[in-house]
């Protein structure tokens, strides 16, 4: 454990005044980061709860809210990045408002999950792991999601689409893709 | 011993019937007993890691092969330390490292002392059944002291666990999982953009290639070459302590002799000694110790040798900034003593000077680039080597060190004493500045010259000094995390000291960041052995006895802490936010 970072409790001003994003971030958000980790500290193995909050807060884990977290909690930045890099739960880079996860297990991938893949693939124009460039999707590959019955599976955020057929994708797709319009036309 | 305490627990490994310890691993039982069971992540510096499986047995009535040196010792344990079945998964775990290991040994660092490479050997393997495509990674060349090379990286976690366990600073870590694991600095950024101090104890236990000092030495060789130049040698007390280790003399043996000689024979125009300057710290660093004790303050004065530790307090104890003794370390007094008494008593130009030193340290390159070291109107030093290159350069030349006479330092600054050679150990400052500071404050000799309780290897040492009319308390901490426990407990408890010696590396600089890598457990004892065996063997044993630091105040500085002295041998610091704050403003 890093010391120089326990021994001191800058308040959260303070540590905006240090944050890299120069201005571009709300910042109330790192108050409310400050307040969990408050909440957490002291406790042994919170690292990974405050950056699933940290996560829900900011969409993903950037560079200063891993150093804000490091700094709050006296853990060495270094073992934040690797906490951070080691759980594919944990994204460096902001995520699509929507999270696609085709399920490539033993099952899915017999019943033509690679298929359905290249059409998400190229309906979204990214490979595994990217993010569309309108930032509705991030596509996502996984192992077995335990559905086998329903093979092959998609899972958008909460999701379940059953005996999905690569021509099926734009369909899907679509709803979203309305529902986000007619929510930007709304507000 | 603590070992005496504990529970016996009888064993048989390989047949033999083995008497080991309660809490003692299979490993060390093994090698007790004479059977050498190899390893690859397991280091005596940082205890078992366990994540190679090359040291595997078979234990009867046991299930699988477990990892020997985290699997403790059990009463009635039968073990197998060399059966078909353990061979064959040892060669099989080095065989899936060489795959993802770059197959360049012939142009590597660590060409023929590259621990992978022994272990290869010693397996008998004679081919790579797998093969598997890493990603290459750039080579971090961004430190002046230290080269990281990933792709050589073999992930075994030894740089890891001494980073952020011995020495506190936790500048490596570990990323990703998998096949895309990687040991890199926070956010992959280059090791100067890190928290790294450059103590370079990564660099002395990585078992491969993928840490090591910047290289300098084929430059030196090329720069004593050229004519126009006066190339001058410094080299510090801990070499003499390490560097015949490197030609198979026995670890303990001091060289000093053979050290001077060899150092000749490379050609620098002048050889001389970092003890001189040792000297004169203490005259520095005593003087001020005495102010400080007259002015109440700050206290505890905290030695500034270690430039591993400077840099740490600077980073993660800026706090403790007032309390650092403001004198530079030996090697950047003896730079800056000799672009200039020096130059001016040879009738040398000083922009000819070349001003090469030693060192057992990889913090010492860092800390003669520092930008404030250039009080003689330039760079104080201008390369440090290791021991470690020292070594290489003394082989290339072909001189059979082994074989060397005698030889000694050139006068003046190659004069010295046995306090300056104590220098190079745990509690040497300590015990140095005690020796001077209690003649000169008492006007009374030393009954015993030896102070024993700044001696030895524990972490954190603690002593009372009786200086006549006060009572001065002193504390020894080596190792960064040692530094941080004893600085953190002042910061709780309001405990006074008025002295502290710290020292970066575990063990002092003997076991320093550029000293000959090593696996024996024992081996910084047998090199503190050297270096006090030597200041026991000296007449003069007291800074203030020498009479070359004598004649240098007469001619030159007038006194310590004069005004000239203080331009020449003292520094300031900074706190790393800080300076960081001041790039940034002068970037924009």
């Amino acid at each position: 454990m890093v010391s120089g970072a326990q021994a001191k409790r800058p308040k959260p001003e303070s540590q905006i005044g240090e944050c890299k994003c120069h201005g571009k971030l709300p910042d109330d958000r790192f108050n409310k980061l400050y307040d969990i980790i408050e909440e957490h500290k002291g406790t042994p193995g919170s690292l990974i709860p405050v950056l699933h909050e940290a996560q829900q807060l900011f969409g993903c884990l950037p560079e200063d809210v891993q150093q804000f977290v490091a700094k709050g909690l006296g853990v060495p930045e270094s073992e934040v990045y690797g906490v951070a890099t080691f759980y594919s739960l944990f994204s460096l880079k902001p995520k699509g408002r929507w999270t696609v996860n085709v399920c490539l297990g033993t099952a899915c991938y017999v019943k033509g999950a690679a298929d359905c893949l290249e059409a998400l693939k190229k309906e979204l124009g990214v490979d595994i792991g990217g993010t569309s460039e309108d930032g509705l999707f991030t596509l996502q590959g996984v192992r077995c999601v335990g559905a086998c019955a329903l093979a092959p599976v998609v899972v958008i955020d909460d999701t379940v689409y059953a005996k999905v057929k690569p021509e099926d994708i734009k369909g899907i797709l679509a709803e979203y893709k309305e529902a986000h319009s007619t929510e930007a036309h709304a507000s | 011993m603590m070992a005496d305490q504990k529970e016996k627990i009888n064993l048989t490994i390989d047949g033999i019937q083995v008497e080991a310890y309660e809490g003692e691993m299979v490993l060390e039982a093994a090698r007790r007993a004479g059977i050498d069971i190899p390893t690859l992540c397991y280091h005596p510096a940082i205890g078992p890691i366990g994540s190679c499986r090359v040291c595997v047995v078979e234990i009867e009535n046991g299930k699988g092969l477990p990892a020997s040196c985290v699997t403790p010792v059990r009463e009635g344990m039968v073990v197998h330390t060399n059966t078909e079945v353990v061979r064959e998964a040892r060669r099989t775990v080095v065989e899936l490292i060489l795959a993802s290991h770059p197959q360049d040994c012939l142009q590597c660092e660590r060409n023929g002392l590259c621990e992978l490479q022994a272990l290869a050997m010693r397996l008998g393997i004679r081919e790579s059944k797998f093969r598997r495509e890493k990603e290459h990674r750039e080579c971090d060349t961004s430190s002046v002291a230290l080269v990281r090379d990933p792709d050589k990286c073999i992930l075994c976690g030894r740089c890891v666990n001494m980073c952020a366990e011995v020495q506190n600073v936790a500048a490596l870590g570990f990323a990703y999982r998998g096949t895309d694991a990687l040991v890199t600095p926070m956010f992959e950024r280059g090791l100067a953009d890190s928290k790294c101090v450059s103590c370079g104890q990564c660099a002395k236990i990585c078992p491969v290639g993928a840490i090591h000092e910047k290289e300098e030495w084929q430059k030196v060789a090329d720069l004593i070459s050229d004519p126009d130049l006066h190339v001058v040698v410094q080299v510090a007390p801990a070499v003499r302590a390490a560097i015949g280790e490197e030609f198979g003399i026995p670890a303990g043996t001091p060289v000093t002799g053979k050290l001077a000689a060899a150092l000749k024979r490379l050609g620098f125009d002048a050889v001389f000694d970092t003890q001189f300057t040792a000297d004169l710290t203490i005259m520095e660093e005593g003087t001020e110790l005495i102010e400080r004790l007259k002015m109440k303050g700050p206290l505890p004065l905290i030695t500034s040798c270690s430039p591993g530790w400077i840099r740490y307090a600077e980073t993660f104890h800026p706090e403790f900034i007032p309390n650092l003794s403001s004198c530079k370390s030996p090697q950047q007094m003896m730079g800056a003593v000799i672009k200039t008494y020096y130059a001016d008593k040879a009738g040398i130009d000083p922009d000819k000077i070349v001003s090469v030193s030693v060192m057992p340290c990889t913090a010492k390159k860092f800390e003669c680039a520092r930008p404030e070291m250039n009080s003689s109107g330039q760079r104080d030093v201008d390369i440090v080597l290791t021991t470690r290159e020292l070594a290489r350069m003394i082989k290339q030349a072909g001189i059979r060190f082994q074989d060397l006479p005698d030889e000694t330092f050139d006068a003046p600054l190659g004069i010295s004493t046995g306090a300056a050679t104590i220098f190079g150990v745990t509690g040497g400052v300590m015990e140095a500045a005690l020796r001077t500071v209690y003649e000169i404050v008492t006007k009374k000799p030393l009954a015993k010259i030896e102070f024993s309780k700044v001696r030895g290897m524990d972490g954190i040492k603690e002593a009372s000094i009786d200086l006549g009319d006060r009572k001065v308390r002193v504390a020894v901490a080596h190792g960064l995390s040692n530094a941080n426990k004893l600085l953190e407990h002042i910061k709780e408890t309001g405990e006074h000291y008025d002295f502290i010696e710290v020292m970066a590396c575990p063990g002092g600089c003997i076991m320093g960041g550029g000293q000959p890598r090593s696996l024996d457990p024992d081996i910084a004892v047998k090199r503190a052995a050297a270096l006090y065996a030597e200041d026991r063997g000296m007449e003069m044993r007291k800074s203030h006895e020498n009479p070359a630091v004598a004649r240098l105040y007469e001619e030159f500085l007038k006194k310590p802490g004069s005004d000239i002295a203080h331009r020449l041998l003292h520094t300031t610091y900074e706190s790393v936010d800080k300076a960081a704050a001041v790039s940034r403003k002068e970037a924009m």
